[in-house]
């Protein structure tokens, strides 16, 4: 059980109007279809603040990375080279509270495919 | 009475607690969260145990007389006692203690005697939980369990020793320390020093040991004492390692678990070609494995008072049967092992007379084990509120903790067998009647999500000077309401400032005097403690 | 430039041709997000590492636009293709202007 823990929203967040926003302008937006994209991320964050996530996307020219319920949802775009082997990356990231990430892809054809994942972030303690 | 002790001296033998008809040509042995307990102590198995979800209603969210039923065990028998609560003052007085590594010694050198290659697989939860473990920094366990061998162990609140002392006790095992879920939080690479797997030659065949650390221990516990590791439940590396060992040849795969009941049960359905789960954590004890798809998950309780005896027939590559027993360590009955009893008591001889002290005396039956609070709960809420001068208590909701029979004798070391831990400080602040509420539903949601892997495998967050209602099956947010001040009998303000005092706070710097001296002051202020019944916690839906 | 700002990376020594190898990289950077306050309660201005690249002989591997939601010590995992023998040049460009960058050959075996 944490205290001082005070700051933090504990709440689930849902997405706000940003989040939107941002994936349409990175769609333009077009239709966005499920499936194509993996987006792996813990069910608990064992830290709010550095919380892993691995985004997969075979065949995909870019992918953008939307934490829906922060203030400011924007993550990261990652923009796939010639030289990558994989159309899939990992890294950690901020979340104000428990909340959807959500990965959209950009093909390699100009169509777009999502995945999403709710992390659980939580005050935390007890236990057996 | 009478008839029941009669009854218990006819019925209960050592011979006859661990008569096993040999079985296939693996022996497992399994001991589990025996949070650092020695000598024979009493525990009370839970009254309250909710399944939320798809575990509504399953093992092992199954209490008392319907715990009975679907066992086919007899009311008043051994196997009530051991394994449900009802009338345990009562029966505790006619079976006595159970547990004590020394008669746990004696149940292992039986099985080796039949099986001298059984694998002793210790799942963790083992050095922690007492005065002599607290005081040593875990070297009493280290030295007890060493000497019964085992053969391989997985961890959760051996960590909360902080990573520099897990680091130097573990790199000096005789054994595996294994955590396929154990990894390098810089790096995200699995940790050098604890290995996914193990492999053992039994019987001909090849047996693959994969053990799961507890996967929230950061969450759970303070992250800031083991900054350089993260956990998380990995299934993907799981199902990579469950891989690997069979594309080594392993003709049987153990995973040796401190996952909780049902994320193993949730694992068994998503990570395939696991033979056996032996789980911990959540202190359950069942009289047989529950199976999941081709998985058998076998639960063997906790605080010592049992041991799981797992035989497996594995030929060709493929495990054939099993048959298991789940023994009481019925200590009057049980002949202890001389030569462990004699190290146990080595290991306490410098804290004895400390340990002996006693403090005060109970009326009551003193008990933690349920989804709401016990009477050890509120007892320490007492003290939180009367020795902290708080409007409210907050107490984790821990798993473990032996029980104090009424009329019993209150000593120091019983009070540090509730209390015992590296971050034991008694704070006292203000908090918010909005964010008391934000803390019971946050805790409720790690309870009572239908989705096992967002669950920690506690229970709720006991309270004191609190009532409120919760509704298990809503969402979070939703569960808890009416909160009440028990003190005035009025509602909580979201926006008034409440006084709150509790421990174990999981936050770096915490400021307080130790619980147990809290407790022990209340205790022995009050000489002699009943504890009154409880009914501030109104539970719906369940 | 911000001050402890250091880069690590973990790429094997050697790959056969054509091979698909991983890549680790650290920056130690404190990736202050704009959204938090001192104790006077003014914002802490933003300072974060906003662009992260990695080429290998001059063609692209990976390019990463990076908002302030990216954790301390920003972390990344990716996979290349080797080619050839050759060099891997890491970039992390600072809000303050700052170019930080990291080399690594690799071989062919
Ligand atoms: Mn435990
Ligand atoms: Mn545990």
């Amino acid at each position: 059980l944490g205290l001082g823990a005070a700051f933090l929203t504990i709440m689930p967040l849902r997405a706000n109007a940003a989040a939107e926003d941002a994936i349409a302008a990175f769609t333009g937006g077009a239709d966005v279809a499920d499936g194509g994209v993996t987006l792996t991320a813990p069910e608990i964050a064992e830290n709010g603040n550095t919380v892993p996530i691995e985004v997969s996307a075979p065949g995909a020219a870019s992918i953008l990375i939307v934490a829906a319920g922060n203030p400011e949802p924007g993550v990261a775009t990652f923009n796939f080279g010639p030289l990558a082997a994989a159309q899939a990356a990992s890294t950690r990231i901020r979340l104000a509270g428990t909340q959807d990430v959500i990965a959209v892809a950009k093909m390699a054809d100009g169509s777009f495919a999502k995945a999403s994942a709710t992390v659980k972030v939580t005050i935390g303690g007890c236990g057996g | 009475g009478n008839w029941a002790r009669l009854a218990a001296q006819q019925s209960l033998s050592q011979d006859q607690l661990l008569e096993f008809e040999t079985f296939g040509n693996i022996s497992l042995i399994h001991v589990t969260d025996i949070h650092a307990q020695l000598k024979p102590i009493y525990f009370r198995e839970p009254e309250i145990n909710l399944g939320i979800g798809d575990a509504r209603g399953q093992m092992p969210h199954v209490t008392g007389a319907a715990f009975r039923k679907a066992y086919g065990i007899e009311d008043g028998s051994p196997s009530a006692y051991a394994l449900t609560y009802n009338d345990f003052a009562a029966l505790a007085k006619t079976y006595g203690r159970v547990g004590g590594l020394d008669r746990v010694s004696t149940v292992i050198n039986a099985i080796r005697a039949d099986r001298p290659d059984a694998l002793l697989l210790d799942g963790g939860d083992t050095w922690h939980g007492s005065y002599t473990c607290y005081q040593t920094a875990g070297q009493d366990m280290v030295n007890v369990m060493n000497a019964l061998k085992p053969d391989a162990m997985t961890f959760h609140w051996e960590f909360t020793l902080g990573s520099d002392r897990v680091n130097e006790i573990v790199e000096g095992l005789p054994f595996a320390a294994l955590g396929q879920n154990i990894f390098d939080a810089e790096w995200d690479e699995p940790a050098e020093l604890f290995k996914p797997y193990k492999f053992f030659d039994r019987g001909g065949a090849k047996v693959a040991v994969i053990g799961q650390a507890f996967p929230y221990m950061p969450i759970a516990n303070p992250g800031w004492m083991f900054p350089e590791y993260s956990f998380g439940i990995r299934d993907e590396n799981m199902q990579a390692m469950v891989d690997e060992v069979r594309d080594a040849g392993a003709d049987v795969v153990v995973v040796l678990s401190h996952n909780g009941f049902d994320v193993d049960k949730k694992m068994a359905g998503r990570v395939q070609g696991i033979d056996v789960i032996l789980s911990g954590h959540t202190h359950d004890a069942l009289p047989e494995p529950v199976l999941v798809g081709k998985t058998h998950i076998i639960a063997s309780g906790s605080n010592g008072k049992f041991v799981s005896r797992v035989d497996l027939d594995v030929r060709d590559g493929q495990m054939m049967g099993l048959k298991h027993k789940l023994i009481p360590i019925f200590s009057d009955v049980i002949a202890p092992d001389p030569a462990i009893t004699a190290l146990i008591d080595e290991q306490r001889a410098p804290y004895e007379t400390t340990l002996r002290e006693v403090i005060g005396k109970t009326d009551s039956l003193l008990y933690r084990r349920g989804n709401f609070n016990g009477t050890w709960d509120d007892l320490i809420c007492d003290a939180l509120l009367s020795e902290r001068e708080a409007d409210i208590a907050m107490s984790p909701g821990v798993r473990w903790g032996p029980s104090i029979l009424p009329g019993q004798e209150i000593t120091r070391e019983d009070i540090w067998n509730v209390t015992s831990m590296t971050y034991p400080n008694a704070y006292r602040t203000e908090m918010t009647g909005e964010f008391i509420h934000v803390i019971l539903e946050d805790v409720g949601d790690n309870l009572f999500n239908p989705d096992p892997y967002y669950q920690q495998g506690g229970d709720m967050v006991r309270v004191g000077g609190l009532g409120y209602r919760i509704d298990v099956t809503k969402p979070q947010g939703q569960r808890i309401s009416e909160m009440t001040l028990l003190k005035t009998g009025e509602p909580i303000d979201p926006s008034k400032t409440y006084v709150v005092a509790g421990w174990a706070s999981v936050n770096e710097g915490t400021e307080g005097p130790p619980v147990w001296d809290v407790v022990e002051n209340h205790i022995r202020n009050l000489g002699t403690v009943t504890v009154q019944e409880n009914t501030s916690v109104d539970v719906v839906g369940a | 430039m911000a001050s402890g700002v250091k880069p690590r990376v973990k790429v094997p020594k050697t790959a056969a041709a054509g091979e698909a190898i991983t890549i680790k990289t650290l920056i130690s950077h404190k990736m202050e997000s704009g959204q938090r306050k001192d104790k006077e309660g003014n914002v802490i201005p933003r300072s974060i590492i906003n662009r992260f690249t990695c080429e290998f002989n001059g063609e692209m591997v990976i390019d990463v636009t990076m908002e302030p939601a990216i954790s301390t010590n920003p972390y990344f995992q990716f996979e290349a293709t080797v080619p050839e023998a050759g060099e891997f040049v890491f970039t992390w460009y600072d809000d303050d202007g700052s170019v930080y960058d990291e080399k690594k050959t690799i071989e062919i075996a």
